[in-house]
């Protein structure tokens, strides 16, 4: 069909119009279909940035505990302790050099040490003060012993010679401590994901209310996108790429406002190393850094912040428009 | 192209506003489709563009049974009909030069492929220095004359009209019709909805006359 030939049979008026200044250039920047501002969108914005700030600190919170959670059992679980106590009729000074000779000979043993009596008496210090007669207190000696690095020794024969040659010694290989890092540790990992798992089903919820008003007040033109000829994917593409973009938008401004906030806690941190706060709190949180990782976790969630708002709003524009025919 | 058997259509419960429709529209044809208000002319029309289904009978278009159409079956259909509204529904945050565009950038066409064929029909029908302009600033003619421009720029093979000359003046609607007409005679079959006599005195066309939800051909 030629739009040209015609002109001269039938549209004579407009003809004429036509024949004024050249026309105007159509614009090279097409205008998106759903309009921006019928989304209420810095709204959406600032929910899904506080959404990805919350979950952020969640993340960095979990991954500081497990990281001092596991530099604490690693430090624990490198030595082990053999405690000797006084009992009547026996020499507890031969019994902790028998202690020290038997744990020198078992495998994968680095470095043994027996605290000295003074030393042990600076232990009980806190509890019985300073200068109380500790040679009539029944204080039990400890030996510490450090284990090689990478060994993984089998305590059960040490245990048993111990018992066997000094019965007045036990063997404690921190296990207890050991076993309420890691349920600690996986206590903090569990609340994290339910923490995270709320913030996720929030914004959900908060993009699914939006998509819902946008798709009322848009709903003139999803009407004539379809009398045009556009199908339900068309439709929600154009939804969708806005959503998209919402939530990257959100989801970068908190999950950059959460890396802001490890890094000047982290810079903070540094500036006080070797403070006797700072020390407190390094062997609390070890060096308070959530590390490459922790910072490449947050990334993560900003993507996965706009994916699951671009992925909520899909789908409440698709079962939208299946009620739109 | 078209063919109604025993087509019906009521709304809910209410009676039926169209009745035992039996018709048939052919490819490159014209014709009024007329009759008094709320005669159901508007109902036809949208069975036609398939936004509505008919409560009984048989619609064939272009060669498909539409009862068993899925939505994108429908969509694909409606990209071969164009569609002028009464109120002419243009969008009112995109340009006169985007409105006429729409239904090709719809259909995916990359706007440097379509711009020129755009601007042209915008200049066929008196538009070319009005399409960088929002339809609120348009009068109702030329709100009308971008309507019949977004129903025809994908070359449609049916064009669907619904009073297309109710708001404007006689002169403006005389040269719309004549629009219609040239339109017609490019290949597109046309179907022009209006209650107004002497709009059809102008061409001598197939009538279709709707009464109380029946409908009446005369050839």
């Amino acid at each position: 069909m030629s739009m040209t030939e015609p002109v001269a049979t039938i549209a004579e008026p407009w003809d004429q119009l036509d024949r004024g200044p050249p026309p105007v250039h159509a614009p090279s920047v097409l205008t998106p279909l759903v309009p921006r501002s019928s989304i209420a969108g810095r709204s959406l914005a600032a929910v899904v940035a506080i959404m990805a700030f919350l979950a952020s600190l969640t993340t960095g919170a979990v991954m500081l505990v497990v990281s001092a959670a596991n530099d604490w059992q690693s430090e624990v679980g490198r030595e082990v302790t053999i405690q000797v106590r006084p009992a009547p009729g026996r020499d507890i000074e031969a019994d902790v050099r028998n202690a020290i000779e038997i744990a020198r000979a078992a495998p994968g043993i680095a470095e043994v040490r027996a605290y000295t009596k003074e030393e042990s008496a600076r232990l009980v210090e806190p509890w019985l003060g300073a200068g109380a007669a500790l040679d009539d207190l029944p204080i039990p000696r400890l030996i510490v012993v450090k284990l090689s690095s990478g060994a993984r020794p089998n305590f059960s024969p040490l245990r048993q010679v111990l018992t066997a040659r000094v019965p007045t010694a036990s063997l404690d290989d921190h296990r207890r401590w050991i076993e309420r890092m890691r349920t600690m540790g996986a206590a903090a990992v569990a609340a994290g994901g339910a923490v995270f798992a709320l913030v996720l089903a929030v914004t959900v919820l908060s993009v699914t209310f939006a998509t819902r008003g946008a798709m009322a007040t848009n709903r003139p033109i999803i009407e004539v996108l379809h009398y045009v000829g556009a199908t339900d994917s068309f439709v929600a593409g154009q939804f969708q790429r806005h959503f998209l973009m919402l939530g990257f938008k959100g989801g970068a401004l908190g999950g950059g406002a959460a890396i802001l906030l490890f890094g000047v806690v982290e810079a903070v941190n540094a500036w006080f190393a070797g403070s006797p706060g700072g020390d407190e709190i390094a062997a609390l949180f070890g060096n308070f850094s959530i590390g490459v990782a922790g910072y490449l976790a947050i990334l993560g969630q900003i993507g996965l912040m706009a994916m699951v708002t671009a992925l909520a709003s899909r789908r409440t524009v698709n079962r939208t428009l299946e009620t739109i025919d | 192209m078209i063919r109604f058997e025993n087509v019906g259509l009521r709304y809910g419960l209410g009676p039926e506003v169209l009745c035992d429709l039996n018709f048939g529209i052919e490819g490159h044809s014209f014709q009024f489709l007329t009759g008094p208000s709320g005669a159901g002319k508007t109902s036809l029309l949208r069975l036609m563009l398939l936004s509505l289904r008919p409560t009984r009978g048989l619609i064939s278009m272009f060669d498909h049974d539409t009862a068993t159409l899925s939505k994108n079956g429908r969509a694909s259909l409606r990209r071969r009909i164009g569609i002028v509204f009464q109120d002419f529904r243009l969008l009112d945050h995109m340009t006169t030069y985007e409105n006429v565009a729409l239904p090709l950038r719809v259909l995916g066409q990359d706007e440097a492929d379509y711009r020129s064929e755009v601007v042209e029909l915008l200049q066929w029908v008196g538009l070319g220095e009005r399409m960088g302009a929002l339809p609120p600033v348009l009068s109702g003619g030329e709100k009308q004359r971008a309507a019949i421009a977004r129903a025809v720029i994908a070359r449609p093979q049916l064009l669907l009209a619904d009073e297309p000359t109710g708001n404007v003046d006689p002169n403006l609607g005389q040269r719309l019709l004549r629009l219609f007409v040239e339109l017609n005679k490019s290949g597109t079959a046309v179907i022009i909805a209006t209650h107004d006599i002497a709009l059809m005195d102008e061409y001598d066309a197939r009538r279709l006359v709707l009464h109380e939800g029946r409908l009446h051909v005369y050839d």
